[in-house]
């Protein structure tokens, strides 16, 4: 039950680009187009689930017992990068369908702040491991479900006619808060 | 008198890396870099501030250490040489913090740690510290940072001014408040204001894309390599 809690929780109150602001630029950057969106959140959920899915193991077994969880930031962010580059060689290796989808998208995930955030969010929370996993696929479905509501919305605010002033990222910055009002809606659900 | 000269113009220079980052080439309201932090901690005017200095510290030690790296980094594997330096000098920052400024170590929590991915610091590493001279690349580290402080800072004192009421804690008994400015919808809505108020006072129209050319990786950007197609077509 609780993993159902979080999870929800995850995609829908705490929603990771509305309401914690993280992975902002590929929300603004990456989401005109559908099939972009989909193709970006699908990278940015696999990628969290199998970092959460490394750095849960090394948090736990190699820099608790050590006392070194201050390095966590730096430990988290090389597995993240290591980890981005082992999938982008695998994919172009042995999927090629898979990578010709998410392989344009994968390099820009190392410096998404979403998946260093997840990573850290888990052990500041103090989940356990399959809590994390949750977790994480939580934050990367709520991401996804954020980029292709989002990617609609903009297709029609381009088409729209704002002041000159407002033209391009202000009026989608507007149109963020708008969409990020309707997720307000969900806060509270679980208490 | 030559020399003279030649020495003014090379200041002249010197200066221009310092102040390009407050105004021309803003790194939040004109290049739109670092929108997560811009948009996550600004719901009050010090919370702004303090993650404007924490950033700048960081962006100004990781420039110096890159730009003196710049020579012994290989070409192939910059990326994680930058990111490692980057997390070390958060990792200091979030101690120091932690042992002086506990209340503002806590109201900015996972953010702080996010300095990390911030894209000014790896874009400023990438485009500007690892290709100059040390001296030019604290300048230009300096004035982004400030750029960047300051930026943090408006948003701040708007957010904080029409969503609470205060400014610094301190209350300016306003008739009435808006509590949605310090909610997310509203740092997207003042965010977007500002924006659109730089753009109509700097007297041209709005940049059609978000500021990905200084990211590291912008080369396999998709949003990025096609506007760059559109322009080579335009050119052609």
């Amino acid at each position: 039950m609780t993993l159902i809690v979080i999870l929800l929780n995850a995609i829908l109150v705490d929603n990771f680009v509305l309401s914690k602001f993280m992975g902002i630029c590929p929300f603004l950057g990456v989401s005109k187009k559908l099939d972009s969106a989909a193709g970006m959140g699908a990278a940015v959920t696999f990628v969290m689930v199998c970092a959460t899915l490394c750095t849960y193991p090394i948090y736990t077994f190699i820099l608790v017992p050590m006392g070194l969880e201050y390095l966590k930031t730096i430990a988290f962010i090389l597995i993240i990068a290591l980890f981005v580059q082992l999938v982008e060689m695998v994919l172009k290796k042995k999927v090629q369908s898979l990578y010709n989808a998410l392989g344009v998208y994968l390099p820009l995930i190392t410096t998404n702040c979403a998946v260093l955030g997840v990573t850290i969010l888990n052990v500041d929370k103090e989940f356990g491991f399959a809590e994390s996993l949750v977790n994480s696929l939580g934050g990367g479905l709520g991401f996804t479900l954020a980029l292709l509501i989002f990617s609609g919305v903009r297709s029609r605010v381009s088409n729209a006619d704002v002041p000159e002033m407002f033209k391009g990222v202000p009026a989608t910055l507007i149109a963020a808060s708008i969409v990020s009002v309707s997720f307000m809606g969900f806060s509270g659900l679980f208490g | 008198m030559a020399e003279k000269t030649v020495q003014k113009q090379e200041n002249k220079g010197m200066l221009k890396e310092l102040t390009k980052g407050i105004i021309k080439e803003n790194p939040t309201l004109v290049t739109l870099l670092g929108m997560c932090p811009t948009l996550a901690v600004t719901v009050m005017a010090s919370n702004g501030i303090g993650m404007g200095l924490a950033t700048t510290f960081v962006l100004i030690c990781s420039n110096l250490v890159i730009s003196l790296l710049k020579n012994v980094i290989p070409k192939a594997v910059r990326l994680p040489c930058f990111i490692v330096i980057i997390a070390s000098f958060v990792t200091l920052i979030e101690f120091l913090m932690k042992g002086y400024l506990p209340e503002l170590y806590d109201s900015l929590g996972l953010y702080l740690s996010l300095i990390t991915v911030n894209c000014i610091i790896l874009g400023r590493a990438e485009a500007f510290a690892s290709k100059n001279s040390v001296l030019a690349s604290v300048l230009d580290a300096v004035g982004m940072g400030i750029g960047f402080t300051l930026a943090l800072f408006a948003m701040g004192s708007i957010r904080e001014i029409i969503g609470t009421g205060k400014w610094f804690g301190i209350d300016l008994h306003l008739p009435v408040t808006m509590t949605l400015f310090i909610m997310s919808a509203g740092g997207f809505f003042t965010l977007g204001v500002i924006i659109a108020l730089v753009n109509k006072i700097a007297g041209k129209s709005a940049p059609a894309e978000v500021g990905c050319a200084a990211c590291p990786h912008a080369e396999n950007c998709p949003s990025y390599n096609k506007t760059e197609d559109k322009k080579e077509a335009a050119a052609e």
